[in-house]
C-alpha cells in the first residue's frame, strides 16, 4: 500500500491510474507518456484534470507546449540510485515554467525527500510505514543550504552577506 | 597530541564560520541517527549502505573503513594531531593517505563512527563528499600558494566548489561518482586530465584571469584523457559552467550498465563537440537566471582566507650545505618557492619497504610538530600519497631533514622509481583481485640503492589491485595491474602512461607476470631504458621514441628463460 503526502500532510489521491490499454474512467486520470501521445486530443477534450507519469528516461522537454495542460506530473524513481528525476523536476519548474503538482513515485529513500523538495517536487507517494513525522524530519534536519535551487531558498552565501551587513560573523 | 615544546600555529586556510559549523554539525547528527537505526536493526545493511557511503563509511574485508576528506589536500597541524588521535583511539595506530588526498582508517567500529565524526567536526573536517555517486572531494596542486609558477592560488576556487557541491540536491544521485581537480600552473601535479572534470586557472589574450574547463577524463576499465569543454570561462561564470556540465551528465548519461556510466563514456559516445553544444545550452540558461553568478567580492572574500603567510625578508637564498645525504634529498624532494630564502619540501611516505601512503599516529604527531616549527602550521597531501611542507625557510631544511631521518621519512626519492603509488589492494579492499602493497614493497626494495635510483631518474610506477584503477596504473610511466586468473594473482605491465601535463594512457604489454616474476620484469624493462636512453631522456621519453617492442622482448624473453 502507498499513501500520498502533500503540503506536509496525508492527502487523498484523486487520480485514477489508467493502464495503457484500459478504457478511460470518469474523473481525473494519470496516464503514461505513451498513452498521452496516443490519445492526446481525447484526453485534453475531457475537461477533467490529466496527469502524466514519466519514466526516469523520459525528459519532460519532450512534452513541449503540452506541459501547461497537466495538473499533475509524476516522476518515477525506478531505483533510488537513479537521480535523473532530480533534473527533470528542476527543468519542469525553471525551463518549462510548470506550476502544477510534481509527484515523486517509485523507489526513493526517506533521506532523499529533502533533495526532491529542493528541486521542485511537492507531492510524494510513500510506503505505508512512512510517517508525517519522518517526512517533517527529512525536510528540517539540515537548516541551511549552500547552493541555489528551484525552491528559491536563501543560500549560506546570501545569509553571510546579510550577516556582514549587521556585524561580524561568528566563527 | 600536542608536544608541550611546540606552539601550535594556525595556517592561512579556510576556516568554518557559524554556517559551515552548523552544516557539518547537523550532518553528523543526521548520520548518528542513521547509525542508531542500523545498530537497532531498524535499517538493514542494504538500506544503510547508501547512507553510510555518503558519509565516508565503507564495509571492507575485515572491518569498516572510514574515509576522511582533506579538501584540496590542505591540513593544519591541529587537524593532523586530530588524525593521530583518531588513529590511536579508534584504529590500530595508523592511517593511510589515498590518491584522492584523503585519509582512510581501515579498522573502524560502527558504534564509534558518530563520535569520530564529532571529533572531526571540532577541527573543521568531515567525511561527506566521498562515496556514493556524488561530487567527490576536490583535489588541487600540492604546491598551490607556494610556487612562483602559478597564476594564482587555485584553492579558493576549490573551496567555492566544495561548498557548492556539498549536498547539491540535483547531483547527489548521479550515474556514477564525479571527481574534480583544480590547478593553476602549466606543470600538472594534480593529474587534471584524468578527472571527470578539471579547472585550470589561465589568462586569456587580453591578460584577464579565468578558467579552462575540461571534462571526460577517467581511469577504470575504459581509460580516457579529458577533452577541453571551454578554453576560457569568465571568473563570475565558473559555477554556472560547472553546474551546466553536471546537468548534461545527470540527464544524458547511461544508467543501464554500471561500467558505462561515467561522464567519459557519455562524452566519447556523443563526441566532445556535441557535449560542448549541450553544455552551452544549459550554461546560457544558468547565466540568464543569474543565481549561480559568483561576485568578485565573494571570490575575494574566500581568497583572503588563503592569503600568503608573512614571509621573512632578508633571508639568504643559498641552499645550506649539510652533507651528501642532505644534498641528495634536496635534489629530489625540495622545490623552488615563490619567496626568496624559502623552499617547498616533499616528505615521501615511501622509504623502500614502507606501505605507500601509510603513516603511524606517532609519525603524524611528529609531522605536526614539523609543520608548526617550520611551515606555518601547514602541510599538503599529494595524489601520489606523499606530504608537502609548503613554506619552509631554506636555512631550516637541514633540521627538517634530520627530523625526517628519525621518522624514516627522509628517503630522497620524490618522483623516482621507489616513489610508487599503490592502492590498498587485496590486503584491505573487497573489490581488489590482487595485492598491491607487497608488490610495491618488493619493487621498492629491489631498487633501494640510492645511486641507482638517481641514475634511473624520473620514473613513476603506479600499481592497482584491480581494474578500478585506484592506483592510477593507466597513468604510470610503468603501470601494474593486478588480475585474478583462476584464484592466482597475476600482474600486467603497462608502459607509457602519464598523469602530468603530457597525459597519456599506458599500453598493456601482454600477458601478466606471476607475483614472484613482476619485480624482475620491471627491472628488465628499466635495463632496456638504461641501454637505449639518449641525451637525458626520461624513461617515458625513451618509451615514446622507441615504442614497446624492445621492452616487451626483454620482459618476456628472460621470463621464459628463468
Amino acid at each position: 500500500m502507498t499513501k500520498l503526502i502533500k503540503s506536509g500532510a496525508y492527502a487523498q489521491d484523486v487520480y485514477a491510474r489508467v493502464a495503457d490499454d484500459a478504457a478511460l474512467p470518469e474523473g481525473p486520470v494519470l496516464v503514461s507518456l505513451a498513452r498521452f501521445q496516443k490519445d492526446r486530443d481525447a484526453l485534453l477534450a475531457r475537461n477533467t484534470p490529466v496527469g502524466v507519469r514519466l519514466q526516469a528516461s523520459e525528459n519532460p522537454e519532450s512534452l513541449g507546449a503540452d506541459v501547461s495542460h497537466f495538473a499533475l506530473i509524476a516522476l518515477e524513481f525506478p531505483k533510488f540510485r537513479d537521480g535523473r528525476a532530480f533534473s527533470w523536476a528542476r527543468i519542469l519548474r525553471t525551463r518549462l515554467g510548470y506550476t502544477g503538482e510534481i509527484r515523486a513515485v517509485g523507489d526513493f529513500l526517506f533521506d532523499q525527500v529533502n533533495y526532491q523538495h529542493r528541486v521542485g517536487f511537492d507531492a510524494w507517494e510513500v510506503p505505508d510505514h512512512f510517517t508525517i513525522e519522518m517526512f517533517t524530519k527529512a525536510l528540517t534536519e539540515m537548516t541551511n543550504v549552500y547552493q541555489p535551487s528551484t525552491d528559491g531558498r536563501t543560500t549560506i552565501r546570501q545569509l553571510r552577506a546579510a550577516a556582514r551587513q549587521s556585524g561580524p560573523i561568528k566563527s | 597530541m600536542l608536544n608541550p615544546l611546540v606552539k601550535q600555529v594556525d595556517p592561512n586556510m579556510y576556516r568554518y564560520d557559524e554556517f559551515d559549523a552548523q552544516f557539518v554539525g547537523e550532518r553528523v547528527n543526521q548520520f548518528a541517527g542513521q547509525v542508531a537505526r542500523r545498530l537497532s536493526g531498524e535499517l538493514t545493511e542494504d538500506q544503510f549502505k547508501p547512507l553510510r557511503l555518503m558519509n565516508g563509511l565503507y564495509l571492507q574485508l575485515h572491518a569498516y573503513m572510514l574515509r576522511i576528506a582533506v579538501p584540496y589536500g590542505t591540513l593544519s597541524s591541529k587537524q593532523m594531531r586530530k588524525l593521530a588521535h583518531i588513529a590511536r583511539t579508534y584504529d590500530k595506530g595508523f592511517g593511510h593517505f589515498t590518491t584522492r588526498t584523503n585519509m582512510q582508517f581501515h579498522w573502524i567500529k560502527l558504534v564509534d563512527v558518530p563520535k569520530i565524526l564529532r571529533e572531526l567536526a571540532d577541527v573543521e573536517m568531515h567525511c561527506y563528499l566521498f562515496c556514493g555517486n556524488c561530487v567527490r572531494n576536490v583535489t588541487a596542486d600540492q604546491f598551490a600558494g607556494a610556487t612562483a609558477e602559478e597564476i594564482e592560488d587555485p584553492r579558493p576556487l576549490a573551496e567555492i566548489i566544495r561548498q557548492w557541491s556539498s549536498l547539491h540536491p540535483e547531483f547527489v544521485f548521479l550515474a556514477r561518482k564525479f571527481k574534480i581537480a583544480v590547478g593553476a600552473t602549466k606543470a600538472d601535479r594534480a593529474a587534471l586530465q584524468w578527472h571527470d572534470m578539471a579547472v585550470q586557472v589561465v589568462k586569456n589574450d587580453q591578460g584577464r584571469t579565468g578558467y579552462l574547463v575540461m571534462a571526460g577524463g577517467g581511469m577504470g576499465r575504459t581509460p580516457y584523457v579529458a577533452h577541453v569543454m571551454s578554453e576560457f570561462v569568465e571568473r563570475e561564470d565558473i559555477l554556472a559552467y560547472l553546474e551546466a556540465v553536471l546537468r548534461v551528465y545527470n540527464q544524458d548519461s547511461r544508467r543501464d550498465n554500471i561500467h558505462k556510466q561515467r561522464i567519459k563514456i557519455l562524452i566519447n559516445a556523443i563526441g566532445p563537440e556535441e557535449m560542448r553544444r549541450r553544455v552551452a545550452r544549459e550554461f546560457e540558461e544558468l547565466k540568464r537566471m543569474g543565481t549561480l553568478q559568483l561576485p568578485k567580492e565573494e571570490l575575494d572574500r574566500i581568497a583572503a582566507y588563503f592569503a600568503p603567510p608573512k614571509f621573512d625578508t632578508g633571508l639568504s637564498d643559498e641552499m645550506p650545505q649539510a652533507g651528501k645525504d642532505f644534498a641528495d634529498w634536496v635534489n629530489t624532494n625540495v622545490h623552488a618557492h615563490r619567496a626568496p630564502g624559502y623552499a617547498i619540501a616533499t616528505i615521501t611516505l615511501k622509504t623502500p619497504g614502507q606501505v605507500p601512503g601509510d603513516i603511524t599516529a606517532d609519525q603524524m604527531d611528529t609531522v605536526a610538530d614539523l609543520m608548526d616549527q617550520f611551515s606555518v602550521g601547514e602541510v599538503r597531501v599529494t595524489h601520489d600519497q606523499n606530504l608537502v611542507l609548503p613554506h619552509v625557510r631554506k636555512k631550516d631544511l637541514p633540521a627538517i631533514f634530520a627530523k625526517l631521518q628519525e621518522l624514516d621519512f627522509a628517503s630522497p626519492n620524490s618522483g623516482l622509481i621507489t616513489d610508487i603509488i599503490a592502492c590498498p589492494g587485496l590486503d584491505y579492499c573487497d573489490l581488489a583481485n590482487a595485492r598491491s602493497i607487497p608488490i610495491a614493497q618488493k619493487i621498492a626494495l629491489k631498487f633501494a640503492d640510492l645511486d641507482r635510483q638517481h641514475q634511473i631518474g624520473e620514473l613513476k610506477i603506479k600499481i592497482s589491485g584491480c581494474i578500478n584503477a585506484c592506483g592510477h596504473h593507466h597513468a604510470g610511466h610503468i603501470g601494474i595491474l593486478g588480475v585474478d586468473k583462476k584464484g592466482v594473482e597475476f600482474y600486467q605491465l603497462l608502459l607509457g602512461g602519464s598523469g602530468a601535463e603530457d597525459a597519456s594512457i599506458g599500453t598493456i604489454m601482454g600477458p601478466g607476470f606471476g607475483e614472484h616474476e613482476i619485480a624482475d620484469a620491471v627491472e628488465r624493462v628499466v635495463n632496456v631504458y638504461i641501454a637505449e636512453r639518449k641525451d637525458g631522456e626520461r624513461f617515458l621519453d625513451t618509451y615514446r621514441r622507441i615504442g614497446m617492442e624492445k621492452f616487451k622482448a626483454a620482459a618476456y624473453q628472460e621470463a621464459a628463460a628463468a
